[in-house]
């Protein structure tokens, strides 16, 4: 274990509760974020990610009890803000700013900031000065984004949604950027996105939130250890449905995928083939019936 | 590896920490309100100034054209009775003629010509102020942006707080130096007719006229104007920092309801005789306090004699300005503005845009 898990926790949340006028948002969450680590904060629509984040960030009122950094971001913000930085969606920034003064003013007013740094990650990128933000792409208006935030010092870092629309050569270039440039084991970073699949990799820790509830928070290293999939043919299916699949689904010629939790890899394979699932397929099977 | 890594000295923070002062940021805060509205701050009133330069010149042409046809028989009519012959106008003739008194009263004149004509660029900037105050806190929730300004360390009421400087400090002092160059320009205008006319544009007009008396009242009446418009920039500034929608609508709607209620509760005979006070009070205040001279500004002009040369010069002389502020108005208005500047730093810390 890496010393940086061992200290205070970066965020720690006891029964968040939000309430908006027609729906529950956040319905007593718990969850804990330890330093270092790189959290993927999943969701389906309207689960409470982005509810969530904006408690977090300090950003909305909410009842229960959250910790981010050994500060109460009700009542701490301005304190908070300083070791805190965040990519809310891909459109927030100012769109009559020239690149310039974007620079300047975070140069002006952020104490963590190192400006050779931005420039540094800007050099390669074809953004000139010059420019304003509304004549840039999206994906250049991301780039900006990021060498502004990456060129902060910050202890968390929360992204959400940060590649939304972007095409794919942005959105793996976002990813490997923050990696490679950013990213150490003083440093925490939280994600949400829809695009599970290309993140899947960078993460250390996953969380599934639905309804207002986290339902699943693990490490990434555990979940192989703790999910199996399984191909089972017909005459094995009732066998393997008493060991107590999470999730079935059929596929043609009477085969049958099956969905474990917690139970050996030695057990089930002698039922059929064995898998390790990756996060869609368990995003897939806890999320089933959100939407119905 | 770890044990390694823990032994490490902190990585040393960017130099930038020690050189960033609250004073400084808020700097930084006011640069980027005039970034974003330097057209309104700066290019605006030098337009209209250009403007009405513009306008004067195509006047004073207008002017010679029809002075050529009128002065057929060759002479002007002086006070004192006697006519000076100019053939094509001869202006040198002009101020040699002229008595101690008729100095006064042309200086007169061309002070007030010249307040008029540098009263341009105050209009657009009332103009301005108001429109930048509805939209300050508004637009940024509306394209989201406000999401980064709020990723950064600046505390609600700092980046409020610039805005309300930039509504009456900054803006005002950009109008007023574009109002003295539009002064200054239009004297230098006026001069080089009277040089063409072979007048002495010294005598003629700087002697007697007083620009840069007029440009020091102008400066120091800004601090009077930025307590006078409190009211109004509060008001837009929360309406702006609340409205979901047409921020517009809801800051020129709420209080004229507001007004015609109570003048239907007058006039069924539930209150008495309040309609006017209250719409002089409040309605007018809240809406209009950004323009630089309202009805009620004018107060102190009762004691200004216009008979007496210098008139001009006592128009806008600081001891009327500050008189001002001895007036309940100007405090009653200063307080309630506040007040409306605090609701709008609570309401741009908690309005969730989701």
């Amino acid at each position: 274990m890496s010393a940086a898990t061992t200290g205070a926790p970066v965020i720690q949340a006891r029964g968040l509760r939000k309430a908006y006028r027609t729906k529950l948002a956040l319905d007593g969450a718990n969850f804990r974020i330890e330093a270092g680590r790189i959290v993927g904060l999943i969701g389906p629509n309207g689960a409470g990610k982005t509810t969530a984040l904006k408690a977090v960030l300090g950003l909305i009122p909410f009842e229960g009890e959250l910790d981010v950094l050994g500060r109460d971001p009700r009542t701490e913000r301005d304190d908070l803000m300083r070791d805190v930085c965040f990519i809310a969606d891909v459109a927030v920034l100012p769109r009559w700013m020239r690149v310039r003064e974007a620079i300047d003013f975070v140069a002006g007013v952020h104490p963590r900031f190192d400006r050779a740094r931005c420039e540094r990650f800007l050099a390669n990128t074809q953004l000139n000065p010059k420019q304003r933000v509304r004549e840039l792409s999206k994906g250049m208006i991301v780039q900006l984004h990021l060498a502004l935030v990456m060129a902060i010092d910050a202890r968390l870092l929360v992204l959400d949604e940060p590649t939304l629309g972007l095409d794919i050569l942005y959105r793996k270039q976002f990813y490997q950027r923050l990696l490679e440039d950013y990213f150490d084991d003083q440093k925490t970073i939280v994600i949400t996105t829809h695009q599970v699949e290309e993140i899947e990799h960078i993460l250390t820790d996953v969380m599934f939130i639905r309804d207002g509830k986290v339902v699943l928070d693990a490490a990434m290293e555990d979940l192989g250890g703790r999910f199996t999939e399984l191909l089972v043919n017909a005459d094995q299916a009732e066998a393997a449905r008493r060991l107590g699949p999470v999730d079935e689904r059929s596929l043609p010629f009477g085969k049958t995928v099956m969905l474990f939790d917690g139970v050996p890899q030695a057990t089930l394979s002698a039922l059929g083939e064995t898998r390790t699932p990756g996060l869609a397929d368990l995003f897939v099977a806890t999320m089933r019936g959100t939407y119905a | 590896m770890n044990a390694v890594a823990d032994t490490l000295p902190e990585t040393p923070r960017p130099s930038n920490a020690a050189a960033i002062t609250p004073a400084r940021r808020f700097g930084w805060l006011l640069r980027r309100e005039f970034w974003e509205h330097r057209g309104g701050f700066l290019w605006a009133p030098l337009v209209a100034g250009a403007a009405s330069l513009v306008l004067s010149a195509m006047g004073i042409v207008l002017a010679i054209v029809a002075a050529r046809g009128k002065i057929q028989h060759g002479e002007i009519t002086l006070h004192d009775g006697t006519s000076v012959a100019i053939n094509g106008l001869d202006l040198g003739m002009l101020t040699s003629r002229m008595g101690h008194e008729e100095l006064a009263r042309l200086g007169d004149g061309i002070d007030l010509t010249l307040i008029m004509a540098s009263g341009w660029p105050f209009l657009v900037l009332t103009f301005v102020v108001f429109f930048y105050c509805l939209g300050a806190l508004y637009d940024e929730r509306r394209d989201r942006s406000v999401l980064f300004w709020k990723s950064l360390p600046l505390s609600d009421s700092e980046t409020v707080l610039s805005k309300v400087a930039s509504a009456i400090l900054v803006a005002p002092l950009l109008a007023t130096i574009a109002s003295i160059l539009t002064m200054f320009g239009f004297l230098v205008l006026v001069s080089l007719v009277v040089l063409f006319y072979g007048g002495n544009p010294y005598t003629l007009l700087w002697g007697p006229a007083s620009p840069l008396l007029l440009s020091v009242q102008y400066l120091i009446a800004i601090p009077v104007y930025a307590l006078w418009a409190l009211p109004t920039v509060g008001w837009l500034l929360m309406c702006s920092a609340w409205a979901r929608s047409k921020p517009f609508l809801w800051a020129v709607v709420v209080p004229l309801l507001a007004g015609i209620l109570v003048a239907w509760l007058e006039f069924l005979g539930v209150v008495g005789d309040i309609t006017w006070p209250f719409f002089r009070n409040v309605v007018l205040r809240a809406l209009t306090s950004v323009f630089p001279v309202t009805f009620m500004d004018f107060e102190y002009l009762k004691s200004v004699d216009f008979d007496v040369p210098g008139a001009a010069r006592s128009l806008m002389s600081p001891a009327g300005v500050y008189r001002n502020l001895a007036s309940l108005d100007m405090w009653g208005g200063a307080v309630a503005g506040a007040a409306m500047i605090f609701a709008a730093i609570r309401l741009r810390r908690w309005r969730d845009e989701g």
